[in-house]
């Protein structure tokens, strides 16, 4: 039987409709980013197995103190994501801008300490394909973050302008998606460019 | 009925004058777009075929210098892989999928608008090369170290290399609304056993483009960094691997051959039951051969590199999963000579088009085969043997499905007929020049003459079939030459088409040709796979209920496997925001290509504020759930 929906979905409870287009339109995206940040962690591995040293002699092992404190900064964003769409489920104003400026201020500290990295390396992206792949991936992750970041400030000029209803938040569902992935893709970053040089 | 016509034609207004165009979402106007875009594209690039061609008549020719023919080369290939082949397909996905699917417009309209842009952007952006006396000159794949920064120090690469990252993003956007379309947006009644085969390979094109892009974008990025900014992913001088760019190319490489190949796939699988006037037969082991490949396609990729000593063992296994790819194939192959076995067949153009598809296809998959043979990949490869065999599968196998598709969707676009004996004539010659410029090449390459020399020795006996192949290759552009001619007539003066000109069997056929902007006055509801050939309901049966939608801009979205109607979608007005975000991002691409930083910062600038406006939602209500 052909059900025809008479009235616009805004009236229909949420539990009989899948997700609507610009959500599926965001997981293909993160397939595709995915895939981007698996050939460029493939990368890195095809280049380690040609190495004869990792890292090369003359550079440390990753220091592992600093990106632990970043990871802890970008779940806890991720957390305070889960926080304001929670709120805004049960249509709590505050608790959803307190969660996103939340998500915003971690995912920036996550920015701010990676720029402290950065200019405390002992090598330079040009001198060896070990500081070349570092560079290289963890940058195109913090670009991620950056946009990511820019996306919240958006939401939480929205959230105040009362955009959002318990009903209707699509647009934060979508960020909310894309800001799970950037957190996820960094915990396979951690692995594979900080721990792994420690225990492989 | 007027006042429900009336009514959408208030609301879906067709665009009048330059700005309307400009900001036009109609997924019509931008499928046709596409297609005359990649068109364009074409005719540049059989024009630098014919200039090589020209240039390899003679042994010891003087017309082009090794450089120019480098570059003219490097272009051509590239032009037909990333700006004509795949383009065009998706170009009649746009015009296609909403119509076939009964739908009044793509997922996302406006990203649609976009991906137009960034694609004629980016293509115009490689072929500006030419103007900077900096052709790419490395071949198509554009192999390191001799595109690297020691060996390649002009700009050639960089436009490659940015240009087909720029182009990416159509491609990928383009991937990504066709599957959420193919997913939400099907006719109620459409299940997953009812979608037209053509939407299938769409949809597993689409997905192919979203897992393979990534790794040719990656290879790009790593490579632009080690000719930018001094990193060493590919010198081998400080540890670096050359071959990992190999990898990367042809992980996306393999797949993108039948990225390309898939939606011919479809077109064939549409035409042939037309023509045949018998529905498709086997229509699931189809559509599971076409998932089959799509995924095998992406474990076959070191068949690109038997030569470079990769271990043998590495080497068997990508061997045997390319002689896998033949069962799937097969399965079409024997799925459609069935079809027509057990139909009549029409000997009309697009039929003709789809019968030179055959006999090309079956003997480019014959040397696809021999090449999955190590010690003849070894033998051969690099020689014109290869040459031989991918113009086969990708000129035969998807050129000319594309012809076949113009051909059969022209009076559906236009709502004018092609000249039949004219189209007829234009096979005729594609036909004949195709064979007699290719065909040889698989001898020339046996007989040891390698691919990409700007010319040869007249004492080695290559001078005949050498000459023979280029007056072949004029014959084939006087075929295309002839179908432009036919398509400028029938503008001007062709024959009425009427809605179903063919007496086909997909819902494109049951609107006007052209479509109306909102293509479907009630939206239908279907109940079988070939919904134009259903016998007439039956005396005392409730009609299958059309579905009346005419208050807004709006369509319907609908469950993914039963295509239950589920929501009303509202359709976004036309918007520029899609044009200026791609001007943003050519900036930022041009940028990025000539070291110049204020141009990537206002690059970067513009898109941002761009894409900001663009998602804050209208000012009703109804209009800020699209979001």
């Amino acid at each position: 039987m052909i059900r025809t929906p008479a009235a616009p979905y805004d009236t229909m409870s949420p539990g009989e409709l899948g997700n609507p287009p610009g959500w599926w339109g965001m997981l293909f995206l993160v397939f595709t980013e995915a895939a981007l940040f698996a050939s460029l962690l493939l990368s890195y591995f095809y280049e380690r197995a040609n190495a004869v040293e990792w890292p090369p002699a003359g550079i440390e092992k990753p220091e592992l103190i600093l990106p632990l404190i970043m990871t802890a900064l970008l779940i806890g964003s991720s957390i305070t994501m889960l926080i304001a769409e929670t709120a805004i489920k049960r249509d709590s104003q505050t608790g959803l801008i307190v969660g996103l400026v939340l998500s915003v201020l971690l995912a920036g500290g996550f920015l701010a300490m990676q720029g402290y990295e950065y200019t405390h390396t002992d090598f330079a992206l040009g001198d060896s394909v070990y500081s070349s792949a570092f560079f290289t991936i963890t940058g195109l992750h913090g670009i991620h973050v950056a946009i990511a970041v820019l996306m919240g400030l958006v939401l939480i000029a929205r959230a105040s302008l009362g955009h959002f209803t318990a009903r209707n938040h699509n647009a934060l569902r979508n960020v909310s998606l894309y800001w799970h992935f950037v957190d996820l893709v960094w915990l396979f970053i951690l692995a594979s460019l900080y721990i792994s040089p420690h225990v492989l | 009925m007027a006042t429900l016509v009336e009514r959408l034609d208030r609301t879906w207004e067709a665009p009048t004058g330059a700005w309307s165009w400009l900001t036009s979402t109609d997924h019509k106007l931008i499928g046709r777009r596409y297609l005359g875009t990649a068109f364009f594209f074409f005719i540049i690039a059989g024009i630098g075929a014919l200039l090589m061609r020209i240039q390899l008549a003679l042994p010891r020719n003087t017309f082009l210098g090794p450089d120019t023919y480098n570059g003219i080369f490097t272009l051509h290939g590239t032009t037909m892989i990333f700006l004509v082949s795949t383009p065009i397909l998706f170009g009649f996905a746009n015009f296609m999928v909403p119509l076939m699917i009964g739908s009044r417009d793509m997922a996302f309209p406006r990203v649609n608008a976009l991906s137009w842009y960034i694609f004629l952007f980016a293509g115009l952006l490689l072929w500006s090369s030419i103007f900077f006396g900096a052709m790419p000159d490395d071949g198509w794949f554009n192999y390191v170290p001799l595109s690297g920064p020691e060996q390649s120090t002009g700009r050639g690469i960089d436009f490659y290399l940015v240009s087909i990252v720029f182009l990416t993003v159509a491609t990928t956007a383009g991937s990504i609304n066709v599957i959420v379309t193919a997913f939400k947006m099907r006719a109620p009644g459409m299940s997953v056993r009812r979608i037209p085969i053509f939407i299938w390979t769409m949809v597993v094109t689409s997905f192919a483009v979203i897992f393979a892009y990534p790794a040719l974008t990656a290879a790009n990025i790593l490579l632009y960094m080690d000719r930018h900014h001094d990193t060493l992913f590919f010198n081998p001088t400080a540890q670096g691997d050359p071959l990992l760019w190999q990898h990367l190319f042809w992980i996306f490489g393999h797949p993108d051959v039948y990225i390309i190949f898939l939606p011919a796939v479809g077109i064939v699988s549409t035409i042939i039951p037309v023509f045949s006037r018998h529905r498709l037969v086997a229509y699931p082991l189809i559509v599971l051969a076409t998932v089959a490949i799509g995924v095998v396609s992406f474990g076959v990729w070191v068949h690109h590199m038997f030569a470079v000593g990769i271990p043998d063992l590495t080497n068997s296994f990508f061997a045997g999963a390319t002689i896998l790819i033949t069962i799937p194939s097969g399965i079409q192959y024997v799925a459609w000579v069935a079809t027509i076995w057990r139909g009549n067949v029409i000997w009309k153009s697009p039929f003709l088009f789809v019968f030179g598809f055959f006999v090309l296809f079956l003997i480019g998959g014959f040397t696809g085969v021999m090449f999955g043979v190590i010690p003849i990949d070894r033998q051969v490869t690099d020689s014109y043997f290869v040459v031989a065999h991918f113009h086969y599968v990708l000129f035969g196998g998807a050129i000319f499905p594309v012809f076949a598709g113009l051909h059969y969707w022209w009076p559906k676009m236009t709502g004018r007929m092609l000249h039949e004996r004219w189209a007829q004539l234009t096979f005729w010659f594609m036909f004949v020049g195709f064979n007699m410029t290719f065909f040889p090449m698989h001898i020339l390459g046996l007989l040891g003459m390698p691919r990409r020399v700007y010319t040869y020795n007249d004492n080695i006996g290559w001078d005949a079939l050498n000459f023979f192949q280029t007056v072949g290759a004029f014959v084939l552009g006087f075929g295309v030459l002839l179908f432009i001619i036919n398509a400028i007539i029938s503008t001007y003066g062709g024959e009425d088409a009427g809605p179903n000109p063919w007496e086909a069997n997909t819902l494109e056929w049951a609107v006007n040709s052209p479509p109306p902007p909102y293509n479907f006055v009630v939206l239908p509801v279907v109940r079988s796979a070939d919904p134009l050939w259903d016998p007439p309901t039956p005396e005392g049966e409730a009609e299958p209920s059309a579905l009346e939608l005419a208050d807004g801009k709006e369509t319907y979205g609908s469950s993914i496997l039963d295509a239950e109607a589920e929501r009303v979608l509202p359709m976004p007005q036309d918007s520029p925001w899609p044009m200026f975000l791609a001007i943003g991002a050519l900036i930022l691409a041009i940028g990025l290509l000539f070291d110049l930083l204020p141009a990537t910062i206002i690059g970067i600038a513009i898109a941002t504020i761009v894409l900001v406006a663009w998602t804050w939602p209208p000012a009703t209500k109804e209009e800020a759930m699209t979001l």
